[in-house]
């Protein structure tokens, strides 16, 4: 009878043990879900689609969204000029950030971090300072990673934060050359 | 930091040789050429290989864990990796398994990116102490809570006292005082190593010291990461008003620094919040110690061989001229007691057997990343280059300066003629010593088995942290 007591506790035993595993693995999700979930769900749509990102490290959260689908939004005349002086004529959606519309136009700017704040790549110079008071605000976020871009001016924004609206049509924006400003920490480099 | 071995396309009509390049060394550095490589030249066929089985360099055992956007340009240094005429082979290592003598033979074009192996020392009289235990590398520290497998048996006690001290106030040294003073709750959710983490979980650490030879003006950190730290929830700043005091020779520096005078208004502002709330023993602490230069290490009575604390010698700035101000001793003296300390005031690269080396800078000597030697074909590229400073997005530049010069190489002609192997050879070699390298997709092995562990316990990757697991991983069948 005791050999039979033993058996019966031991079978409950092991039919507790997956049970409080289950229970505390998903305590633990439901804790530190939302926050990893929704990281892991950002890093499945980067993945996916890097035309829709969201900056969740941004208290503005700018969104580079996703324009596949839309297709009779009005669209804004932007001029890209590049390195070598060239002038890129392209149309952008109103509600398009610039490194979005860059990339769908086949320009060269970079987006290392892919509109999450954590680069100056997509770093531009608004040519017309009218223009570049049309803007609103750069953030502290914005700003703290502008400081650390090359070729910096007092009309350079970051491509990703800038957002096509109809005041904006006509817009310059020059791509800095990274070979003629590039000066890091005080580098100069040597002269041909 | 890249060396490129070029080998020179016949002209661009004539594109049917292949330029056969190797690349050694996987960051950001080494990936940006490629990339960069890649499209400029169509015939480019590019080999990047690198010490560890694990590609991207310090962005993935440098990258604190709490900074997944930074990593999101791994995303773009993947697709290079996986461009049909590139090709990723770790766990090869320049030196053991390839000389570069080897290399030159099979590759036209010889990029270089290697990393730091030491940090500086700038006082030499630390050189002596260097051997207590309990005093670390702030690099040391940052692999080990990253997993990399080198430093996963680091093992710092972080349970003797309550105090650490980190001598440098860059956003390295930010990063492990973060670190140190999160709380684990927060870091239980990031691709931290399971080892580190669980040391910090029992970690008695509360106060961390971050020590500045210099003045709130001429901190190197940056806002985004100051600003990060000073929002830490129960987190107190603590920071000297007197130090605060600003000369006319720091208001010039921050007239030209839109960066510095944001770093010092934010230090301000902390300072002023902080007050004088005096706040109980166990609370979580960060100290700004300026005007404060390491002496020496202090070693503790009851552990022999072990760091109790650190002796500093107080400064005051004097001007160099060019706006630049440095640090002077004045001869008065103070301790801070703790039981660890982190070295995070730089950097140093070693030098390559067959390449020449500026001991004093830290870097290969070159012009515009042409190395300066006799032999044609050798490029440098990030710290190799440059010296180790800078963010991940300055190689971006540093890479577009390299490439630059390849291409006028290959233009001009002066970069190889020869027939040239390339990737067959390397393999031929490779399997000759029996070295067992590591393709991308067994990189891709190890990356899936990464991030599977982590879904298990709510992590975006639980990382291999020891060279075995992580050859086995490679290795294992799909």
């Amino acid at each position: 009878m005791l050999f039979h007591r033993l058996s019966r506790l031991g079978s409950r035993i092991v039919k507790e043990l997956p049970r409080e595993r289950h229970f505390s693995v998903s305590g633990m999700r439901v804790l530190q879900g939302s926050y990893s979930q929704y990281l892991q769900s950002s890093a499945v749509t980067q993945r996916q689609s890097r035309t829709f990102q969201q900056a969740f490290f941004s208290s503005n959260y700018n969104l580079c969204t996703l324009f596949s689908t839309i297709s009779e939004t009005e669209k804004i005349n932007v001029i890209f000029v590049d390195k070598d002086g060239e002038e890129i004529h392209i149309k952008v959606p109103v509600g398009m950030n610039i490194l979005e519309a860059a990339h769908e136009n086949d320009i060269e700017l970079e987006g290392a971090c892919e509109c999450s704040l954590a680069c100056s790549t997509c770093h531009v110079i608004v040519m017309d300072t009218e223009y570049y008071n049309k803007l609103e605000e750069p953030t502290d976020e914005e700003n703290d990673m502008l400081d650390l871009a090359f070729g910096l001016t007092e009309t350079s924004r970051l491509g990703c934060q800038v957002i096509a609206k109809p005041e904006l049509d006509g817009i310059r924006l020059a791509i800095p050359s990274a070979t003629r400003n590039f000066a890091v920490d005080g580098f100069v480099p040597k002269p041909h | 930091m890249s060396m490129f071995l070029a080998r020179r396309l016949v002209t661009r009509c004539f594109s049917s040789r292949p330029l056969h390049v190797c690349i050694v060394g996987s960051g950001p550095a080494g990936f940006y050429t490629a990339d960069k490589l890649l499209k400029a030249h169509e015939g480019a066929r590019i080999d990047i290989i690198d010490r560890l089985p694990t590609p991207y360099g310090l962005v993935r055992s440098g990258v604190a864990p709490d900074h997944p956007e930074t990593k999101i340009a791994i995303n773009q240094f993947s697709r290079v990796a996986q461009h049909e005429r590139c090709a990723f082979y770790g766990n090869v290592k320049l030196g053991s398994d390839l000389s570069l003598s080897e290399l030159r033979d099979l590759y036209h074009v010889h990029g270089l990116f290697r990393l730091y192996l030491h940090m500086v020392l700038k006082l030499t009289k630390i050189l002596a102490f260097q051997s207590l235990g309990g005093v670390f590398s702030a690099r040391e520290f940052v692999w080990w809570y990253n997993g990399h497998p080198d430093y996963s048996s680091l093992k710092p006690d972080l349970k003797s006292s309550d105090k650490a001290v980190i001598l440098g106030q860059g956003n390295v040294a930010l990063d492990v005082a973060r670190i140190l003073l999160r709380p684990t709750t927060e870091l239980a959710s990031t691709d931290i190593a399971t080892h580190a983490l669980s040391a910090l979980e029992e970690s008695s650490i509360r106060k961390v010291y971050l020590v500045g030879r210099r003045g709130p003006v001429q901190a190197a950190l940056t806002a985004k990461e100051l600003r990060e730290i000073l929002g830490i929830k129960n987190l107190h700043i603590r920071i000297k008003e007197t130090d605060l005091s600003v000369t006319p020779a720091d208001e010039e520096e921050m007239k030209n620094s839109r960066a510095r005078k944001r770093i010092y208004e934010l230090l301000s502002k902390a300072a002023a919040a902080a007050g004088t709330f005096e706040g109980d023993c166990g609370q979580r602490e960060l100290h700004f110690v300026f005007f404060r230069q390491p002496e020496r290490f202090l070693e503790s009575d009851e552990s022999k061989g072990r760091v109790s604390g650190v002796n500093l010698e107080k400064t005051i700035l004097e001007s160099v001229g060019s706006g630049k101000q440095i640090a002077v001793g004045t001869g008065e003296f103070e301790d801070i007691n703790c039981s660890m300390v982190l070295k995070a005031i730089g950097y140093q690269s070693v030098p390559i057997n067959g390449l020449p080396f500026d001991h004093k800078k830290g870097i290969v000597p070159n012009v515009r990343g042409r190395v300066v030697s006799t032999e044609p074909g050798l490029y440098v590229c990030g710290w190799l280059k440059r010296g180790p400073v800078g963010i991940i997005a300055t190689n971006l530049y540093c890479a577009e300066e390299t490439v630059g010069s390849i291409s006028q190489d290959i233009e001009e002609g002066g970069v190889g003629k020869s027939e040239k192997e390339g990737s067959k050879g390397l393999m031929q070699l490779l399997e000759k010593k029996e070295v067992k390298m590591v393709d991308f997709s067994g990189w891709e092995k190890i990356d899936a088995k990464e991030k599977q562990m982590g879904i298990d316990r709510n992590k975006p990757r639980e990382k291999l942290v020891t060279w075995e697991d992580l050859l086995a991983a490679a290795s294992a069948d799909s």
